[in-house]
């Protein structure tokens, strides 16, 4: 098993990464590389670029700024929006991005995960689920949640979509629970059990983070292989390397960030 | 000093690169086994299947090439498979430079396949190759298949079976892992191998 996987989300748009609470309000953040070597160098394992701009507005990627980021950064990275074919997704990967995460062409045509599967391996393709507890007590999944005006409810059950993604060929599930994210108050351990135990391939828990507490509760109670969070990081709240040692302390292995020497020497 | 990067086939040919261009190297990007035989250094990276990688290679005729080098040469990720004498995957006879037979990961309740994160390397023993590493050094892996820990592993990692993270046997060498995308640990181990005797 490997260590547990600490993976800020930065989103995108026009070669920026900016941010927003429940996806309105972008705020510029600064410069995409400049910005990924800092939580680098603060011992992030992975992360994702989410172009904000790209699903909603139909374009596909701007594949420049997946070149720059690859050319300087020495960890594994994903790209999510605005990939809808195989065309595209190669271009990203070849770019140099180590995964591409697909989330709304996956639910319009699941076939599209067989399709990046066959070609590029399982273990490039990520299928990120937008999830909502609905009123009758179900989690169903919502698509196009680029643009709050255009999202749709496709009456998918999530856990049955978890289960058809894999089947379809999904390496990597990324399951953003969308009536935590943004607020802070932890992830939503109940349904990441319950995916938990749907899933045999990696299971990424996103939306909610808002103290190390909840990492660990993600990691212990709901067993999953990473934790994505923007905000906290983003805003300092959350300093990745205490982070780090937080987890550690509670049992839970983590990779030591390269700017913690002296918490490797602790250990 | 000249590296000759093989370009067989696999996404991460671009990442390896860059990763060689941080550490000063530019590394020459070739399918002609000429411009392999004239290099100091030979990498033989692969994101793909082992029966993939090696199609490609007998259709480039650079088999061998790559098994009367005398320069040293450094397997990644399948790279590093194709150095074994079989894999197991899609029953794949191999470059056979390495002693070996790689065989897939077993899937376990609390095992996912393929292994894909950060593990930690155990040192098997002393080389140069892994000169600097300490020892909670953590390597990026993501592969279904792995190479037994036999008289050339000098790092294990496990995950479920323990398995060979990096190998060498004289001008032989592999890394189960991305070096590309292992941080500082993966940079030391790219450098290792251009600072590498060519004995």
């Amino acid at each position: 098993m490997p260590a547990r996987r600490v993976i800020p989300c930065l989103d995108v748009r026009d070669g920026r990464v900016v941010k927003g609470v429940r996806f309105r309000d972008h705020v510029d953040m600064g410069d995409i590389v400049d910005l990924a070597l800092r939580y680098r160098d603060a011992g992030a394992d992975e992360l994702v670029f989410y172009d904000i701009g790209a699903s909603p507005q139909q374009r596909t990627v701007d594949v420049a700024w997946v070149e720059r980021v690859s050319a300087r950064l020495d960890i594994p990275f994903c790209v999510a929006g605005g990939i809808r074919d195989v065309a595209t997704a190669r271009t990203v990967l070849h770019a140099g991005a180590d995964k591409i995460s697909i989330n709304t062409p996956a639910l319009e045509r699941p076939a599209l995960i067989g399709e990046l599967a066959a070609e590029f391996g399982v273990q490039c393709v990520v299928i990120g689920v937008d999830s909502i507890l609905e009123a009758d007590g179900e989690w169903r999944v919502r698509s196009h949640t680029g643009d709050p005006d255009r999202m749709q409810a496709p009456k998918k059950r999530t856990l049955d979509w978890i289960v058809e993604a894999q089947a379809l060929g999904a390496g990597e599930i990324v399951l953003n629970c969308m009536d935590n994210d943004g607020v802070r108050r932890g992830y939503d351990i109940a349904q990441l059990r319950a995916a938990r135990a749907s899933c045999q391939v990696p299971l990424v828990a996103s939306g909610g983070a808002g103290a190390m507490a909840h990492f660990a509760e993600a990691f212990g109670t709901a067993d999953v292989d990473g934790a994505l969070a923007a905000s906290v990081f983003h805003s300092g709240q959350i300093e990745i390397a205490d982070l780090k040692r937080f987890l550690h302390d509670a049992g839970i292995e983590v990779r030591p960030g390269p700017s913690a020497s002296q918490i490797v020497a602790a250990w | 000093m000249r590296v000759a990067l093989i370009d067989a086939g696999g996404a991460n040919l671009g990442s390896v690169r860059y990763a060689l261009q941080r550490l000063g190297v530019e590394p020459e990007l070739t399918r002609d086994a000429d411009a392999i035989r004239r290099a100091d250094r030979v990498i033989l990276p692969g994101v793909s299947a082992a029966a993939t990688v090696m199609r490609q290679l007998h259709a480039l005729e650079l088999v061998d090439t790559l098994r009367s080098l005398r320069q040293p040469l450094l397997g990644v990720c399948v790279g590093m498979q194709l150095l074994f004498e079989h894999s197991e995957e899609d029953d794949t006879p191999c470059l056979g430079l390495l002693p070996g037979r790689v065989r897939k990961l077993e899937v376990a309740s609390d095992l996912r396949v393929p292994h894909m994160g950060w593990s930690r390397l155990q040192r098997e023993r002393d080389d140069p190759l892994t000169a600097g590493f300490g020892d909670s050094d953590y390597a990026y892996f993501v592969h279904s298949y792995a190479a037994p820990v036999t008289d050339a592993c000098i790092a294990s990692a496990a995950h479920g079976r323990t398995f060979a993270a990096v190998v060498r046997q004289g001008r032989i060498a592999g890394a189960q892992f991305h070096p590309e995308r292992s941080a500082a640990t993966g940079a030391r181990l790219l450098g290792n191998f251009l600072l590498a005797d060519a004995a």
